[in-house]
Parts: C-alpha cells; structure tokens; sequence
C-alpha cells in the first residue's frame, strides 16, 4: 500500500493546501465575516450550521462548568477542561458523518458528548468508575487516551482498515500541541502519508501542555508546517473561529472520503483553565495573558455573528439556555447517585479466553469480600 | 480443571491425514499465514520487509506474491507506527499478523504494546477486542550482532491482557500460529530464531496441542526439566546426557508462557519431586523466577529439593564470538542438577 497504488500525485495536490502565514479565518472576533486571503477560499457555513455550532458550544460550556463544579465539590477524581477550546470540539465532532470514527483525548469530553455519548457513561472515567464507560463501537470513538499521540495511530489503522474493506469511513484523531512532540505522532502522519488513510489530524494548539508553552515544544514555525514532510495537505486555522474550523474540517473529511488520504488541521486556541483542577496556572503563566484571550472566546464571537445576522433572537437564546441547564441538571443528578461497582468486575474483561489463574485471584477477592 | 477447550482452527485437519513431508519451522509458519489467510479474508499481514523479499528470516516467503498488496504489504519503518496501526486494524474487525523483526526492535513499540494492545479489552469493558498477532523472532544461537538476539519474554508475561506463545518445532509454529491468529486476544508469537531451519515430518494441516497447553516431550520420573523455545533442544540434549547416567528426566515444552500451564507442570513436579527451568534470557527477574516462584507455592510439600533456574547470565546479549559462553549448554544444565543433594 502507498501512494503510488492510488495513481495520485501527491506533490501536485499539495501546492494550494499549505499552511497559509495567517490563521485562516472566517468570522472575526466583532462577529463580522472575513473575506478575501483571509478566508483562503473557504466558504461560510450555512446559517442552520452555525447556529447549530453555537447551541452545541452553550450547552458543552454549560456541562463543563457544572462538570468543573462536580470535581471541586470531590465528586469527580479529576477534570481536564476544554474551556476556550469549543469551537475545535464542537466543529469537528459536528462536521464527522455517523458512520467516521472519532479518536480523542482526555481533555476532548465534550467532542464525546456532543456525540451523544451520556454524560454519566463519559465522566464514568474521571469519577473514577472504569477507564471507559462506553461502548466504542455503538458510538464509534475510540476510549480517551491519556498517552499523548498514541491515539492517532489507532485512527490510521482504522481508518485504513475501512478503506481496505472499501467503507467511506473517515477517523478524525485529536492531538495536542504537546502531543505534536511524541514519537507516536510523527508516526501516525508518516503512515497516513504513506498509506494515503482517510484520516484527519486536529491539532488543538492551546498552547500549553499542562505547564510548558509552545515556544519549548516546537520550534517550527507553525505546527501545522509539519503537513508538509510528511505529503500531505496541512492548515493552519483560527481555532477560536467555529465556522472556519467546520469549513476546513468538512473539507478535509471530503478529500479523506474520496480517496484523497490525509490532511493535518491545526487550531490555534487557548486553554482558559488549568491543565486540571490539581493544577496551578499562576505558577508558569500571567492573568493579563489568560485575559487577553477572553477577548478572543469563540462563543462570543458566534454570538455576534448570529445576533447580527437576525439568527440568533433572544427567544432561541433562552431556548439554548434553557437547554443547557437541563443538562447541566441531569449531570448533576447523575453525578450525586454513587455507582454501584461490582469489584469481582475486574477480572472479567482482561481476556476473552478465560484463564484458570485468574478465576483463581477473582475467587480469592470474592471470599476476601464475604469474609470483611 | 480443565483449561480451556480447544478452539476447532480449520476443519480440513479432521479430515484424512495428508502424507508427511520434511518441513522447517519458518516454512510450517508461512503455511500456517497462508491458510489463515485463505481461510479469513479479515487476516492482513505487515511489518518491515514482509512484502516482496519475504522477511528477513523469509517467513513471509511468496504471500505477497499470492495475495497481494491489499492484504500484506511493507510498512514503513517503525514498530510502533506497526502495532499501533494495527490495533486501529482490529478496531475495525480486521486481525492483523504483523511482524517486529527481531526482539530488541520490539521495544520502541512496547507503549502501544503494554498500554494499549493488552488493556483495550479491560478498559472498554470488554466491548473493543484486539484480535491482533504480534511475530517476534528471538533469542540467540545464530551470531546475531548486538540488539538481534534477546530474549524479551518476561516483559510481556508481566503484562496482563497479553497471551505470550513460543514453539520449538514445526509442528506446533504451525498449530499455534493458526490458534493464535483465530484468538479473539492479542498474542505475543515469539519465535525461536535457532529453530527456524531444523525440519521435522509434518503432515499440513496439523493441530497440535492447545497453544495454552505445556507438553510432556520426555517422560521421566527423577526431574522436571521446563524448557520453551529455543532450550527445548537443548533439555532433550540434558536429558539423553543424564540417561546414560542413569538419571531419568522428564522434559516439558511449556509453549505457552503466559498463561502458565499450572497442571501439567504440577502433575510432573509431584511426580519427580524436582525440577529446573532453562532460558536464555538472563536470570535476575526473569520467566524462571515466577516458575520457580509459583511452583513452589503450590507444590512445596511434593518438592525434594529447590527449583533451579539455568539461564543467561545477567550481563546484556554478548557478542557473537562470545554467545556460547552465555547460552545454556546441556552440560551446563547437568552441572547445576548435580548441585543438588541426592
């Protein structure tokens, strides 16, 4: 398998599709469209989308605060955020079809939500439950990798194994900026390059990995220049611009499906939180830094676009409100009832052959468990 | 208690013995990757170098040519690119075969091995299976030069979620690599690297014993000499030495390292009262150490004497002038069973 078995030539659909100098960009931070090189020749989502953008991106802030609140209150052992980062979260798990397969990370909850995995089956992990508390293939995403970059090579697998077998079937893996410095990803965009996989690579540069800034990370100019070695399309996005991060990702998505192979996407974003609630952002970076950023929320930035475009009226904002503390009600309530944990569960899934060793060690904990 | 019953791997071996022909352990395992992929159109195989030129130990020999590049192919260089693409593969129902060409090249995928292809099935509870097939060639005896000839085997034991196999003979790399591809968990297939040209008459398809299963290949009443791999040979060799000695040994292949088969392994230990375990990795913290370890605790009452582990020295893999020196040789094992007191 290689690029050569498609017939394409990589180097001749490359050459419109390098990281422009400027993040690309279609809606500015007053709300107001951008055109022109800016733009890139992207087009703008269509109305329906956008707002369906924003609902999603009110309601995941909505959950993550409540989320956020859980963990402080002790009912969460640890909750990594993506406060600031919703429109890389949301834009990418809205512009995957049903049938694509999506490979986050810890910090990617509410991708997995806005999928529509419950809220009580995903945060089953950070409350401490089981390590993935969903059935991967009902939802087909991949458990949330805590190893940084090794997720992506699953997604070329898989989504390798789908073109084998002939499916229109897309992976979109999430990585870091940290992530971006691992082995594991450099191996995964080589083999996706290489095996042309339909496979998109989001990179959501928040510009820390927990405490190290980008600067000690990679000296590249952008992370996304990286596209270029490895032969394959790369973009450098606004990732605080909803409507560019769909445009670019459902394009990506398209050339992945046609036999068209890879693409990187990187987003640049900022994380407004802490890496998690056991860490301490005053230590490595400043308030007027984390300020400045506020000014760039890609929530309010829609919200602007969508209230001057007549779409956004305040009937459907209180809907999308109203909707957002439903959920963050249920979670609540979800989150307040204790699990009830079968502790003999854990000896019933290391294997599908069941071994006598182990029966014997699940025999030894049952009787420890009668006998206290 | 009985084990595990033995999964049914190809009809076709129920059927009239086909005549035996002299066989080599690297081509049962071609025979074994080409019925299986004859039989699951689902069996895909990659690595480095397993396309055109067959491997470099030419286990791959002619299925690229047979199959196609659809369903085996080079990969580019890099292990845990290899093993981490393919548990993607197996997400998607596919089982991979991929090969990491020598022991020590499987270490820069031992992340995707240990953290990822051995606890998927734990973590999602049960609802991801990885039926993926990692082929290590290992162990040394052929002159490798650095880095080509450890013995990485106590590494993946350890490792809960992984089934680790290693056969000594044609037969058996043929059984158990069908068995090991239609396992619906991840299996660690190490193969003897100093075994790979020895011929045996063998009639294909063969079903041997289950690959979770030791095997008595001696019957003897004085010791249980454990062996797997490439030191089976060389425990046979231990024990037509010790016969004319009048010491009779008893020789278990165990082939599967992990699991442990616990009642083969008893029933011989309270039979001979004695056993020792030989390996070629080094000793310190090595496969041996649990043998020695689990069989006491559960035999101690049946045991005359301590369990002794031959094994390599705790010196990293020497140079190949200097291999002969580390390996254990039968004259080594009879010397360590004279230390006991009899």
């Amino acid at each position: 398998m290689s690029d050569a078995s498609s017939g394409r030539s990589a180097a001749a659909t490359h050459e419109a599709t390098r990281p422009t100098e400027l993040p690309i960009r279609l809606i500015d931070e007053k709300g107001a469209v951008v055109r022109g090189k800016r733009a890139a020749g992207f087009a703008m989502p269509d109305p329906e989308t956008l707002l369906a953008l924003y609902r999603r991106m009110v309601v995941a802030r909505r959950f993550e605060a409540q989320v956020t609140a859980l963990t402080r209150q002790g009912r969460l052992a640890t909750y990594p955020s993506a406060l600031g980062q919703e429109a890389c979260e949301i834009a990418a798990v809205s512009a995957l079809g049903v049938d694509d397969w999506l490979f986050p990370t810890y910090r990617d909850t509410i991708a997995l939500l806005t999928r529509g995995v419950s809220a009580s089956e995903i945060l089953s992990f950070f409350r401490g439950d089981w390590h993935a508390g969903f059935d991967s293939h009902a939802h087909r995403i991949a458990p949330q990798s805590t190893p940084l970059a090794t997720q992506a090579l699953h997604a070329v697998g898989l989504a390798t194994a789908a073109k084998l077998q002939g499916d229109p079937v897309v992976a979109l893996a999430f990585l870091g900026d940290g992530a971006t410095s691992e082995g594991d990803a450099h191996e995964a965009f080589n083999f996706a390059g290489v095996w042309q996989a339909p496979v998109v690579f989001v990179i959501q540069n928040n510009q820390y990995a927990i405490s190290v800034p980008i600067a000690k990370q990679s000296h590249a100019r952008v992370l996304s220049d990286k596209a270029i070695g490895y032969g394959m399309p790369g973009y450098y996005v606004d990732g605080n611009d909803a409507a560019a991060m769909y445009a670019v990702i459902t394009t990506a998505l398209e050339r992945a499906r046609s036999g068209g192979g890879p693409t990187m996407i990187e987003g640049l974003t900022y994380r407004m939180e802490s890496h998690t609630n056991s860490d301490d952002p005053t230590r490595y970076r400043s308030a007027a830094e984390t300020e400045e950023w506020h000014g760039h929320d890609p929530i309010d930035r829609l919200a602007k676009h969508l209230t001057a475009t007549g779409a956004l009226t305040e009937v459907v904002a209180d809907e999308i409100a109203a909707e957002a503390e439903a959920l963050a009600a249920a979670t609540r309530d979800a989150m307040n009832v204790e699990p009830v944990l079968d502790p003999l569960e854990l000896f019933d899934h290391v294997y599908a052959t069941p071994r006598p060793a182990l029966l014997e060690q699940r025999a030894f904990l049952a009787k420890e468990l009668a006998d206290s | 208690m009985t084990l595990i019953e033995h999964r049914s791997i190809d009809s076709a071996s129920a059927t009239a013995a086909p005549p035996a022909t002299e066989l080599t352990m690297a081509g049962a395992l071609t025979a074994a990757l080409r019925d299986a992929m004859a039989a699951d159109p689902k069996v895909v195989i990659f690595g480095e170098d397993v396309g055109p030129l067959g491997g470099v130990f030419r286990v791959t020999d002619g299925l690229s040519r047979e199959f196609g590049e659809t369903r085996i192919w080079d990969s580019p260089l890099a292990e845990a690119g290899i093993v981490g693409t393919a548990i993607g593969m197996a997400m998607y129902g596919m089982r991979p075969v991929v090969e990491l060409q020598f022991d020590a090249f499987s270490y820069p995928a031992f992340e995707q091995i240990t953290s990822h292809l051995a606890k998927m099935r734990n973590r999602t509870k049960g609802h991801v299976q990885l039926p993926v097939v990692i082929r290590i060639p290992y162990a040394g005896g052929i002159g490798g030069v650095e880095h080509h000839s450890d013995s990485s085997e106590a590494y993946w034991t350890h490792t809960p979620g992984l089934t680790v196999v290693t056969p000594s003979n044609p037969a058996d790399a043929y059984s158990m690599l069908r068995e090991a591809i239609a396992s619906d968990d991840p299996v660690i297939f190490l193969e003897p690297k100093s075994r790979y040209w020895v011929k045996d008459a063998v009639a294909l398809p063969v079903t041997t014993a289950p690959m979770n299963r030791a095997q008595v290949l001696r019957v003897g009443s004085d010791v249980t000499l454990l062996a797997y791999g490439p030191t089976v040979k060389t425990a046979m060799q231990a024990a037509e030495l010790a016969s004319l000695e009048g010491l009779d040994i008893e020789v278990i292949d165990l082939r599967s390292l992990s699991p442990f088969d616990d009642e083969t392994v008893g029933a011989s230990v309270r039979k001979t009262s004695r056993a020792a375990i030989i390996h070629e990795a080094s000793q310190f913290g090595g496969y041996g150490a649990e043998v020695a370890a689990r069989v006491t605790e559960r035999e101690f009452f049946h045991l005359a004497a301590p369990i002794l582990r031959i094994a390599g020295f705790d010196i990293p893999f020497p140079a190949p002038k200097l291999e002969e020196h580390h390996l254990p040789s039968a004259e080594r094992v009879l010397a360590a069973l004279d230390t006991w007191e009899w």
